[in-house]
């Protein structure tokens, strides 16, 4: 059988970095094909040579045999390459329809282009309505019309590109349904994602990247998902501590905490009442856009509340402002790690300043304690082990995972009272994501109250003490993370708090 | 007060001529807007159109070859931007204030030489029968044709950005330039022949200040009309009829305040004259105050800088 794609030593290479090196594969029709790999290790670099967005500087790929060279997407979509962005190429402002119509070539994009999206979507349990704006969608309706897209086309090879990171179980049931679908048509699907479990559940082969370098090959169902993880990162993980369980009084507490917004995309939240404890992890889950970043703002002191609706150890702190929470020991540390938690283009001395500035006393009477911001900028990057040429080195410049460790750990070591922390692991590799949560752990498990929003159950579960979840501003009851089912909090996701209840 | 002065269809013509060079210039705006750029530079591409087209029609007797000489010297300083930002990746507001200011020196050094000569007669596109019809024969069938050639523009830019494929994915550019480039758009260039084609509208709306409004040379003649044009862009929410009407209500106040003036108002003229400028103001801030409203029809990528990271 001659390989729809194959991939013959190619090497990219950029200033300072290889991105691929000596890379060769093959992917079969009919085959869901994993690409695995921490950040970095290749994956996107590969994934956009295929695409037709870069080329390779060495090497060959081939395309049912034939020499295949696409110079532009264009190119590559003609052949029968279809690609989901991780990070949708979506346009807010657009519909459905407009969306899916900038993604054909013009003589596919007809006037009866809305009937086909109606047509395909329902042919693959994909519903949409092409007339609406894809700025009210959710994000899994989102997926949707880029997979839509994508099968409009009729690909023969479809890649998809960390799919399932954004979407409710449900949803993942609903794709995977979908992808098995297409590979039983012969569709060929090259698969990227974090998720061991679900490669395990989903694929039929597996190559492993690292550094750029084809590492291994195997069938991912005949391993386990910490085999697959080791292989990834080579090396063993540490196992995972377990969840202290002990907690003490509450140190903060939400109380009918309501706070309606205006903005065009914004969620309001509604009677939120919870307590967080000492030394407890309490797991906030959700689907994108269902408050979370809200909430955060909320916590943060960046959206002021009324003063009783947040009890910080018995004080009202609603009214408060960031600076002001953080004296009293509240510290919040944002998903958006550039431009958010840190400043891209200031040291991560200067990046001190942000957060750290009362609790660590790094000003004295207006003016800065530059010795001392230093100090604990090293601090940070030691005891987070946060790989950077050193503490003049802009934020900006630092990996998504090593700046994540550097924001973590600077709230961290401020020894708060109650941390807030958003999607701690969004985007980090495997090992930085473990040794970011053992270091949330120990925190509780020193006596701290630690919130954690995310989006991946997995990593909750592993975690947290207490769940609770939000859906469309509302937050659920918090259960013991024991006693909850992965089904149970996928229905809560989805806003059926009854179902689950 | 002389009432007697009022002329209302006079008035009315004496508007859409006010009116005619803000829709060239404020359409031409926002296109390039449309396609995520902000170029500030349209005071300057107005009035290097402005000597353009009265120095070409002065030298070949030609008003035909002027505005199109108007289109091109506007297109060329839009070029000069679009290399800046497209290409260098300069500041697009910094590189927009720095083309209005060398627009309006460019103008002055060429202009020495015409300054107060009468231009020649621009002229008018009379539809034989309908335009000697009392009251509205002046006031629809007897205009220059580049009055016509605005509401043909209006349309078309309207129907290009709502209907055509080549709109969709100017919107698409503006609203996104990343997710644009990852489809496989070209963004560079598409913002770049959005910035040409702005500039040309903007050099024919020069022009038509220069040719048919005043119609003679005078240094710095724009008088900020490139300003209120950016404005009405933003007054109309990105939406090409209503930035035809925004035009149309900005140059009815400026007529308006100089009937008041001819008539005599006790209100000093200064006064007077800033008044098309305080509604500009007004508007926008009652406009901009429903900033979910704004940001609807906004372009996303508007004024941000495009790298294409592989």
């Amino acid at each position: 059988m001659t390989a729809l794609l194959s991939i013959r030593g190619v090497t990219k290479r950029f200033p300072g970095v290889i991105a691929n090196a000596d890379v060769s594969f093959d992917v079969q029709p009919g085959e869901i094909h994993a690409l695995l790999g921490e950040n970095g290790a290749g994956k996107s670099t590969l994934v956009k040579m295929i695409y037709g967005v870069q080329r390779p500087d060495e090497g060959t790929m081939f395309w049912n045999g034939a020499p295949f060279a696409p110079g532009s997407p264009g190119e590559a979509r003609a052949a029968g390459v279809g690609l989901v962005f991780q990070h949708f190429s979506l346009f807010e402002a657009l519909t459905v329809a407009e969306n899916v119509a900038l993604g054909l070539p013009a003589e596919q994009a007809g006037r009866d282009l809305p009937e086909r999206i109606r047509r395909v979507s329902a042919e693959y349990g994909l519903p949409l309505d092409p007339a609406r704006q894809v700025g009210q969608l959710s994000v899994g309706e989102r997926q949707r019309v880029e997979i839509v897209r994508c099968l409009l086309q009729s690909p023969r090879l479809l890649i998809m590109d960390e799919p399932t990171s954004v979407l409710t179980p449900q949803e993942v049931e609903t794709l995977f349904l979908t992808l098995r679908k297409l590979r039983e048509e012969g569709v060929a699907i090259l698969y990227i994602s974090h998720k061991l479990e679900e490669i395990r559940a989903l694929c039929t082969a597996a190559t492993v990247l690292r550094g750029g370098k084809v590492v291994g090959a195997c069938d991912p169902r005949e391993e386990t998902a910490r085999g697959l993880a080791e292989m990834m990162i080579g090396r063993e993980l540490a196992p995972p501590g377990a969840p202290s369980g002990t907690s003490g009084a509450a140190r903060l507490t939400l109380t009918g905490l309501t706070a309606i917004t205006t903005a065009q995309f914004g969620v309001s939240l509604r009677d939120i009442s919870v307590e967080l404890r000492a030394g407890e992890v309490l797991g906030v889950a959700g689907v994108a856009g269902n408050g979370q970043d809200e909430l955060v703002a909320v916590l943060a002191g960046e959206t002021p509340v009324s003063p009783a609706m947040i009890q910080l150890d018995g004080r009202h702190v609603g009214g408060l402002g960031p600076t002001q929470r953080r004296r009293l020991g509240l510290n919040v540390a944002p998903e958006e790690r550039l431009g958010h938690a840190a400043a891209p283009e200031m040291s991560l001395t200067d990046n001190t300043f942000l957060s750290a500035r009362t609790r660590m006393r790094l000003a004295l009477r207006g003016f800065l304690r530059l010795g001392a911001a230093r100090g604990y900028a090293a601090k940070v990057i030691e005891e987070f082990d946060v790989r950077t040429p050193g503490i003049h080195a802009p934020a900006g410049s630092l990996s998504g995972g090593n700046l994540q460790k550097y924001v973590i750990g600077r709230e961290i070591l401020q020894a708060p009272g109650v941390l807030v922390v958003s999607q701690p692991t969004w985007g980090v590799d495997a090992g930085a994501a473990q040794a970011i949560r053992q270091a949330l752990r120990d925190l509780a498990a020193a006596g701290t109250a630690v919130m954690v929003v995310s989006q991946d159950l997995d990593e909750l579960m592993e975690i947290s003490n207490r769940f609770a979840v939000i859906a469309g501003g509302r937050l659920s009851a918090p259960r013991p993370a024991g006693e909850t089912s992965v089904e149970e909090i996928g229905l809560l996701m989805g806003g059926k708090a009854d179902a689950a209840a | 007060m002389d009432m007697s002065a009022l002329n209302p269809v006079a008035i009315a013509v004496a508007l859409i001529v006010a009116a005619t060079p803000l829709v060239f210039a404020a359409i031409g705006e926002l296109v390039v807007e449309k396609a995520g750029v902000l170029n500030l530079g349209v005071e300057g591409m107005m009035i290097v159109g402005a000597i353009a087209g009265f120095a070409f029609t002065q030298e070949t007797g030609s008003t035909t070859v002027g505005v199109l000489a108007a289109l091109i010297a506007g297109a060329l300083l839009a070029a000069l931007f679009a290399f800046m930002t497209q290409v260098l990746m300069s500041n697009q507001v910094a590189t927009g204030l720095a083309l209005t200011l060398f627009g309006l020196g460019l103008a002055a050094m060429i202009g020495q030489p015409y300054s107060g000569i009468p231009a020649p007669p621009f002229p008018e596109l009379a539809i034989p029968g309908l335009s000697t019809l009392p009251v509205i024969g002046p006031l629809l069938f007897a205009h220059d044709w580049l009055v016509y050639a605005s509401l043909v523009l209006t349309a078309g830019v309207w129907w290009l950005l709502n209907r055509s494929r080549a709109g969709l994915i100017l919107r698409a550019v503006g609203e996104n330039h990343d997710a644009a480039h990852a489809i496989g758009y070209r963004v560079v260039a598409i913002r770049t022949a959005a910035i040409l084609f702005g500039g040309a509208c903007a050099g024919v709306g020069g022009a038509y200040l220069s040719m048919v409004a005043a119609p003679l040379w005078v240094e710095g003649m724009t008088a900020g009309r490139g300003w209120i044009a950016l404005a009405i862009v933003v007054f109309a929410s990105w939406k090409p009829w209503r930035a035809f009407l925004g035009a149309y209500i900005f140059g009815g106040v400026s007529i308006a305040q100089l009937n008041l003036q001819a008539m005599g108002v006790a209100i000093e003229s200064q006064y007077l004259s800033m008044t098309p400028y305080l509604v500009t103001i007004v508007v926008l801030v009652i406009i901009s105050a429903d900033k979910a409203r704004a940001r609807m029809n906004a372009p996303a990528c508007l004024g941000r800088p495009f790298f294409a990271a592989g």
